[in-house]
């Protein structure tokens, strides 16, 4: 009998939605590399190791300068950790690294070794959004890995509508778009279309390396490496895909969530 | 059968030298192609290959019951062919893909138009078919859907909420997969069939790298075949709990839509014990893999993978028990047998028509040589079925993975690969959860990609989709199209 199942089940597991960020954040995996720490003042001289194996261009090196990284471009497979022979880049195991601006993204100077993280929105916005942001996602020339984590923000242990974000069918119900995907040419007409229909003000928010710089399809000539050379990005939050807590840190940071009274569980 | 086809047999992952597959007249390939389709083979793929200002077609063919696959080809052409697909349905969107990337046209192919071209920033989708009288009307849907998922347009022809005919155009999501391939392999090559279709991603990931070390004259060491055939297995779990997960949400049935939607992230997060991802990225590389899954860690994986499978067990038990849930799933959106056969459906859309295929079982590679996993069917070709398939297959891989993560393959992590031998033809099918994941390369004098060709299972059954909608009232298309759930980036690459 299935209700009296269910019933019995609901009891058994109560409230399964995690405490955080009231409470610590969910466990990560050990092999989970999470963001990248980039000391350029390590390289030696002359290495061009990292460069030549990112398979995505994420890393630079000009003439005696120091190695820079695009967290952007990253799809975090490590390859430049592993090959690196000063240990001038090493994953930090953190999950946060969403940053408001593209530069803040750029990883290796002093001062900046690691990802600038996002700061809020304006008051304004805040004023706005704060207790109430409804986002319009668009998925544009991506492999649907971001979308999925996305979504899964929405199943019972995220909960992410507790945060009065939520995920609806128009644009024209929307105070922003959430871009996955690089922008596939195919995609232009209908992103330009959904952004358009959003009333202003609105933010975008691009998840994923594909949607901020084109990812592993970087310079194909069907993609445009990435939402903003289609629309203004407010948001960027690196990964491929990003984990769920990374996207909801970066949503999260947006509203200013880590400084205000957070949501408490009713329970 | 070896001495009756014409064309040269290879089993999967084995290669053949360019010189030895048969060519002929283009007609002549066509005619032996619907003789072989005529009886019991399936079309795998159906491509061009460029020759200077020609090109020529290849044709790659299944026969399921002997556990083989033939390829043949034409001589280079230009201009026009005689259309396979007016005799043999299944080769319709082969043909316009053929179409649409040589210009070879498929003189008599009954619906010739674009597969994913663009035409300025939207796909070029051409005219849609359309149903004229005064009681119906024409729905369009999308590019950008309800939803948080891919993008595609549906045209439905609609008498009141009777769907009487479905059009299907994609093409939005394409990225120049298999243009970008062209004289690699490159630095970049691996992640981008990791993405290819990014819930697919281990099944993509294997046909490729099995493909490597094919083209290598090599292969993977057994330990990396039997982690990857655990990986695989721990896809097709996730896909399907989320999938019958999100079957129960369109329904209305949320005890099992709320339950089903966490355990899939319990099962992404086995995928992530073994390589801190969740979508297995990379777990998978040419010459083997370079995760070990030590008896520490696999026994915290076979624990966490039971306490996984009972929670599914129960969320899928109180879905079956409901009588609700099953009149919304029986007899809607049917595809018959003898049409799943016709448009050379896959993978488990084709299981849930009561046809055995299944990649694992019929052309066995890697791991799957020496332990199978038993082949889930039903027969009603509904969504009952494929949602009946999805829990079928959820216990039998479950039991699989039990299995094997209790017998594990000793040994090297990685084979070095000699490069690809040049002139040569390789094939490499995996059964992904969706299907058959098809990927066939053929190397220039260099032993570079002279041409990849990729086929997702995406690709065969999103016509079963059009015509599983066909009677169907249109307020059922969301949980039709959940039945199936196929990949718009992997049709589109």
């Amino acid at each position: 009998m299935f209700v009296l199942d269910t019933i019995a089940h609901r009891l058994k597991r109560g409230c399964e939605t995690m405490d955080y960020p009231n409470g610590p954040a969910p466990a990560l995996p050990d092999r989970y590399g999470g963001t990248l720490k980039v000391d350029g003042t390590k390289c030696s001289e002359n290495c061009n190791a990292c460069v030549s194996v990112c398979p995505t261009q994420a890393i630079f090196r000009a003439e005696g300068k120091p190695v820079a990284l695009d967290l952007g471009r990253c799809i975090f497979c490590a390859a430049c950790v592993q090959i690196c022979p000063s240990k001038a880049i090493t994953q930090t195991g953190d999950h946060r690294m969403a940053a408001r601006q593209r530069k803040d993204l750029i990883l290796g100077e002093p001062e900046k070794e690691q990802v600038r993280l996002a700061v809020a929105l304006n008051e304004k916005l805040r004023k706005l959004f704060g207790r109430s942001l409804r986002l319009r996602q668009v998925s544009a020339g991506g492999c649907a890995a971001c979308e999925a984590d996305t979504n899964v923000l929405g199943t019972i242990g995220w909960d992410l509508s507790r945060f009065g974000i939520q995920f609806v069918a128009s644009p024209r119900h929307a105070d922003g778009l959430l871009v996955t995907g690089a922008v596939s040419k195919n995609m232009v007409l209908a992103l330009q279309k959904a952004y358009a229909a959003v009333a202003t003000p609105k933010i975008v928010i691009a998840v994923g390396a594909c949607a901020i710089a084109g990812g592993p399809f970087i310079n194909n000539p069907q993609i445009l490496n990435g939402a903003a050379s289609v629309v203004p990005v407010d948001l960027y939050i690196p990964g491929c895909p990003p984990h769920p807590l990374t996207i909801l840190d970066g949503l999260l940071r947006l509203l200013n969530c880590f400084e205000k009274d957070l949501p408490r569980r009713t329970h | 059968m070896n001495t009756i086809s014409p064309f040269a047999l290879l089993p999967n992952t084995t290669s053949i030298l360019w010189a030895e597959i048969p060519a002929w007249p283009v007609a002549q390939l066509v005619q032996a192609t619907a003789v072989e389709l005529g009886r019991g083979a399936r079309l795998c793929a159906w491509f061009a290959v460029p020759e200077e200002t020609k090109a020529c077609i290849v044709a790659l063919l299944a026969y399921d019951a002997d556990n083989t696959l033939a390829v043949g080809r034409s001589e280079s052409l230009m201009g026009a062919f005689p259309a396979l697909t007016t005799i043999r349905p299944q080769a319709h969107m082969f043909e316009r893909e053929v179409w649409e990337q040589f210009g070879l046209v498929p003189v008599g192919h009954p619906w010739l138009k674009p597969v994913r071209r663009m035409n300025e920033n939207a796909p070029a989708n051409g005219e849609f078919f359309r149903v004229t009288g005064p009681e119906v009307h024409e729905v369009a849907v999308g590019p950008i859907h309800a939803g948080v998922i891919e993008p595609g347009h549906f045209r439905f022809q609609c008498a009141g909420e009777e769907v009487l005919h479905l059009e299907i155009a994609l093409g939005y999501q394409h990225r120049g997969v298999e243009e970008a391939l062209i004289g690699g392999p490159y630095r970049g090559t691996m992640s981008q069939m990791e993405t290819v279709s990014g819930d697919a991603t281990i099944a993509h990931a294997t046909a490729y790298a099995t493909l490597m070390e094919t083209l290598a004259g090599s292969e993977a060491p057994l330990h990396a075949q039997w982690l990857r055939a655990v990986a695989l297995e721990l896809e097709r779990l996730a896909n399907h709990t989320g999938d019958i997960g999100a079957l129960a949400g369109d329904v209305a049935f949320l005890p099992t839509a709320a339950a089903c939607g966490k355990i899939r992230g319990d099962f992404l997060n086995l995928t992530a014990l073994i390589c801190g991802n969740r979508f297995g990225r990379g777990l998978v590389r040419p010459g083997g893999c370079p995760h070990d899954l030590e008896t520490l860690r696999a026994e915290q994986l076979l624990k966490r993978l039971k306490d996984a499978l009972t929670d599914t067990a129960q969320a899928v038990g109180w879905f079956w028990e409901a009588a609700s849930v099953r009149s919304r799933f029986e007899n809607v959106g049917t595809v018959f047998p003898a049409q799943a056969a016709e448009i050379g459906l896959v993978g488990l859309a084709a299981r849930a028509c009561g046809l055995v295929r299944d990649v694992r079982y019929d052309h066995p590679a890697g791991w799957h040589r020496f332990a199978q996993v038993p082949v889930a069917v039903w027969p009603s070709g509904d969504i009952f079925a494929r949602a009946r398939v999805r829990s079928l297959e959820i216990q039998r891989s479950g039991q699989y993975l039990c299995e094997q993560l209790l017998a594990p393959a000793d040994g090297e992590r990685f084979s070095e690969l000699t490069p690809p031998a040049p002139d040569t033809l390789a094939v490499s099918l995996v059964e992904g959860w969706r299907g058959e994941v098809c990927h066939v390369a053929l190397t220039d004098a260099a032993g570079r990609f002279r041409r990849y060709k990729i086929v997702d299972p995406s690709f065969h059954n999103w016509t079963g989709v059009a015509l599983a909608l066909r009677g169907t009232a249109i307020s059922d298309f969301p949980i039709c199209n959940k039945s199936f759930n196929l990949s718009y980036c992997g049709f589109d690459l």
